[in-house]
């Protein structure tokens, strides 16, 4: 039970983080400006060509310890996680936004809105209802991906069943708290995304 | 011509290699209704498209009381909100009710406070017949109710000019009448109006000038009677025979 703090505290503040930098990607990706969108697309290729452990692996072993004295295993679990989340919820926010009829575009221009005003006000408040599902889903994989933290001795739960492994030489009962643990914590946040996707 | 709110000259526009519109050259007097009509693929909608910019034309001048759309100086927003624009496909906006369609415009682009906007918009939804509908959402409206409202919501700008784009060619044929009846008074009210349409009874009755396209060109202009009783061109009349 110890690592459920660092499991849902490091989920969350990757959830949010990926959220925010996958919006920058996603209209990075739709931009007409070549310099904006091939370094996206590169960005992207790269997080979902690479497998996750090797992005954890490289940011606590590499990246992180470039920008301080001593590597520290949370900043680096934050970081690739986020890091690989945006370049998943980046698609999202474009293929929701792509999947407006251009219509709706046009008549928001026809009646002189700018580009943020027609996005803030007419194309986006119809995406995000369509993106929740997608969402959701995403987020379900981020909170399950977490334990793949635990390389880098992140004391998550995935670190605290191995270590119990290690010490009382069972595998039943360390495994299968985990898979508990981490089942109850997906299937609550998958309630709430339902409480959310009919709120909207 | 007295006054030209609309002037266009030599306007090309393409679509990769393929030329849509030839050398356009048009002027729209205050006041005036101008109905477009001519076969699929003329070039009539990109025409009406270009003037307030949702096509960006290749070559050629477009000037709107004077002032030049394509100058960069020119703020393209502040002219869109001068032409309102009704579509084909009504494009009312599906996630808010009737009333916020109206209203989103003139508060967001004008400034105007929502209690202003608010009255223009139930003035304008008794002028097209549905006041009624005003928590109704889009959804929920015939087609003809719809487009009545997206009429309603490109008249709560107060634009000099209105451009109608087949207002008319996704409504069951019972509908169309409801429509073409907002047009003609507004049309009586003295708004200028670009109309395309396939509405021949329309363009006879309420056109003050008929344009003929085909290919990307005008090839004929006149009042109604002249382009329907007695056109010059042996397009023109070719067209007109298989459609009246």
């Amino acid at each position: 039970m110890k690592g459920m703090g660092y499991t849902i505290g490091i989920s969350i503040v990757s959830i949010l983080l990926g959220a925010i930098l996958g919006l920058a990607i996603g209209f990075g990706k739709m931009s007409p400006r070549w310099y904006l969108s091939w370094p996206v697309s590169g960005y992207i290729n790269f997080f979902r060509g690479t497998p996750l452990i090797l992005q954890i692996l490289i940011m606590h072993f590499i990246i992180v310890p470039l920008f301080l004295d001593k590597t520290n295993a949370v900043a680096a679990a934050i970081a690739a996680l986020s890091l690989n989340s945006a370049a998943y919820t980046g698609e999202i926010y474009r293929a929701g936004i792509q999947s407006i009829d251009p219509g709706q575009r046009e008549a928001a221009y026809s009646l002189g809105m700018t580009r943020f005003q027609a996005m803030r006000h007419v194309i986006l408040p119809q995406a995000v209802k369509r993106m929740i599902p997608a969402f959701g889903n995403e987020f379900i994989v981020l909170v399950k991906d977490s334990s793949l933290i635990s390389v880098i001795a992140v004391p998550e739960i995935m670190y605290w069943a191995n270590a119990a492994k290690g010490q009382y030489l069972r595998v039943w009962e360390p495994y299968l708290t985990a898979a508990v643990i981490y089942f109850v914590l997906t299937y609550l946040l998958n309630k709430l995304l339902q409480y959310v996707e009919r709120k909207v | 011509m007295s006054d030209p709110i609309i002037q266009v000259a030599g306007l090309n526009k393409f679509f990769g290699d393929n030329q849509v519109l030839r050398d356009i050259d048009l002027e729209v007097a205050r006041r005036e209704v101008v109905v477009v009509i001519g076969p699929s693929g003329s070039g009539k909608s990109t025409m009406l498209r270009c003037l307030n910019l949702l096509e960006k034309p290749d070559s050629g001048e477009i000037r709107i009381e004077g002032k030049s759309l394509l100058d960069p100086a020119t703020r393209i927003t502040e002219m869109r909100a001068e032409a309102g624009m009704v579509f084909q496909r009504f494009n009312l906006f599906p996630h808010m009710n009737v009333l916020e369609n109206i209203t989103l415009a003139p508060i967001r682009v004008r400034g105007w406070p929502a209690e202003k906007a608010k009255a223009k918009a139930m003035e304008l939804l008794r002028k097209v017949g549905l006041s009624e509908k005003a928590a109704s959402r889009p959804d929920s409206l015939s087609g003809g109710q719809a487009q009545r409202v997206a009429i309603a919501r490109a008249l709560a700008m107060e634009p000099k000019i209105m451009l109608f784009d087949e207002p008319t060619s996704a409504l069951d044929p019972e509908m169309v009448g409801e429509v073409l009846n907002v047009m003609k008074e507004l049309a009586s009210d003295g708004m200028t109006m670009v109309v395309v349409t396939h509405e021949m009874g329309f363009a006879r009755e309420v056109g003050d000038r008929v344009l003929f396209m085909e290919q990307g060109r005008i090839v004929e202009t006149g009042t109604p009677q002249e382009l329907f009783e007695a056109p010059r061109q042996e397009r023109t009349r070719a067209f007109l025979s298989k459609v009246l």
